[in-house]
């Protein structure tokens, strides 16, 4: 499965369109994090964290998606964007969302 | 009294630790971005060679960083007179490079030699009191390229 957030692909061609596929998923991370986080704040710097929880979603989200797309038979998802919001303070939601199509070397 | 006391030692912990780690930041930032000039990161949609060979790979760098007390507390006095939020516009900036340097390390570590189409995604994460923004996530991604070995 390939995915990318260009549209064309050099040396392949797309032989059919699938539609959008997505994928989200929120998280919080555990108290002691948030505790930590809002030390932070005090005294600036990285939410180390943070950074790794968004991560860790992100990469569920991409996963999510993946397996949508696999689900209506793609074989590729182009177009990938991303976007980010804040549900409540210490949670974040990703959402991942993208092309699903099947891809033919030419 | 001692509401008054915790207020000015959170601002000058802010102060002191905020500018330091701003400092050292800035520092690692400058370091990193002159050993990654080699491999660029473009925002054009296609690459300059279209029938490029080679695999293509999507990388993703993400950051979250927060802004210390006292530079809160100095922004809530300039939202009151308006005009440039200096410390938030440096929160960002160090947040952005910081996020391409990822990226880059990233698609380094693939051994691609440009990434294309990068975006970027800025969304406030943590609200403290009053729905202040604490803290910002930066992500950037986009494709990189990595030449076909020869031989």
């Amino acid at each position: 499965m390939m995915i990318t957030n260009i549209e064309i692909i050099p040396g392949k061609r797309i032989t059919k369109h699938l539609g959008l596929v997505q994928g989200s998923s929120v998280r919080a991370k555990h108290v002691g994090r948030d505790i930590m986080a809002s030390l932070k704040n005090i005294f600036g710097g990285e939410l180390l964290g943070y950074t790794e929880l968004l991560q860790e979603s992100r990469e569920e989200a991409i996963e999510r998606m993946t397996e949508q797309a696999r689900a209506v038979g793609a074989n590729a998802v182009l177009n990938v964007r991303f976007s980010t919001s804040s549900i409540a303070a210490g949670a974040a939601e990703l959402f991942a969302y993208g092309t699903a199509v099947t891809l033919e070397k030419m | 009294m001692i509401d008054l006391a915790i207020f000015l030692s959170l601002l000058a912990l802010g102060y002191g630790f905020g500018r330091h780690a701003e400092k050292k930041h800035y520092k690692s930032i400058i370091k990193r971005e002159k050993k990654l000039r080699g491999l660029p990161a473009i925002a054009a949609k296609t690459p300059t060679m279209l029938s490029m060979p080679g695999e293509s790979h999507l990388v993703i760098g993400s950051v979250v960083v927060s802004v210390d007390y006292f530079k809160r507390f100095i922004s809530v006095l300039r939202n009151l007179v308006g005009g440039r939020v200096t410390s938030y516009e440096s929160l960002i900036d160090r947040a952005r490079r910081e996020a391409v340097l990822r990226m880059k390390a990233q698609a380094k570590d693939m051994g691609a030699d440009l990434i294309f189409n990068t975006k970027f995604e800025t969304a406030s994460i943590y609200q403290g009191r009053g729905n202040q923004v604490g803290s910002v996530e930066v992500l950037a991604y986009g494709t990189a390229i990595i030449p076909a070995r020869q031989g």
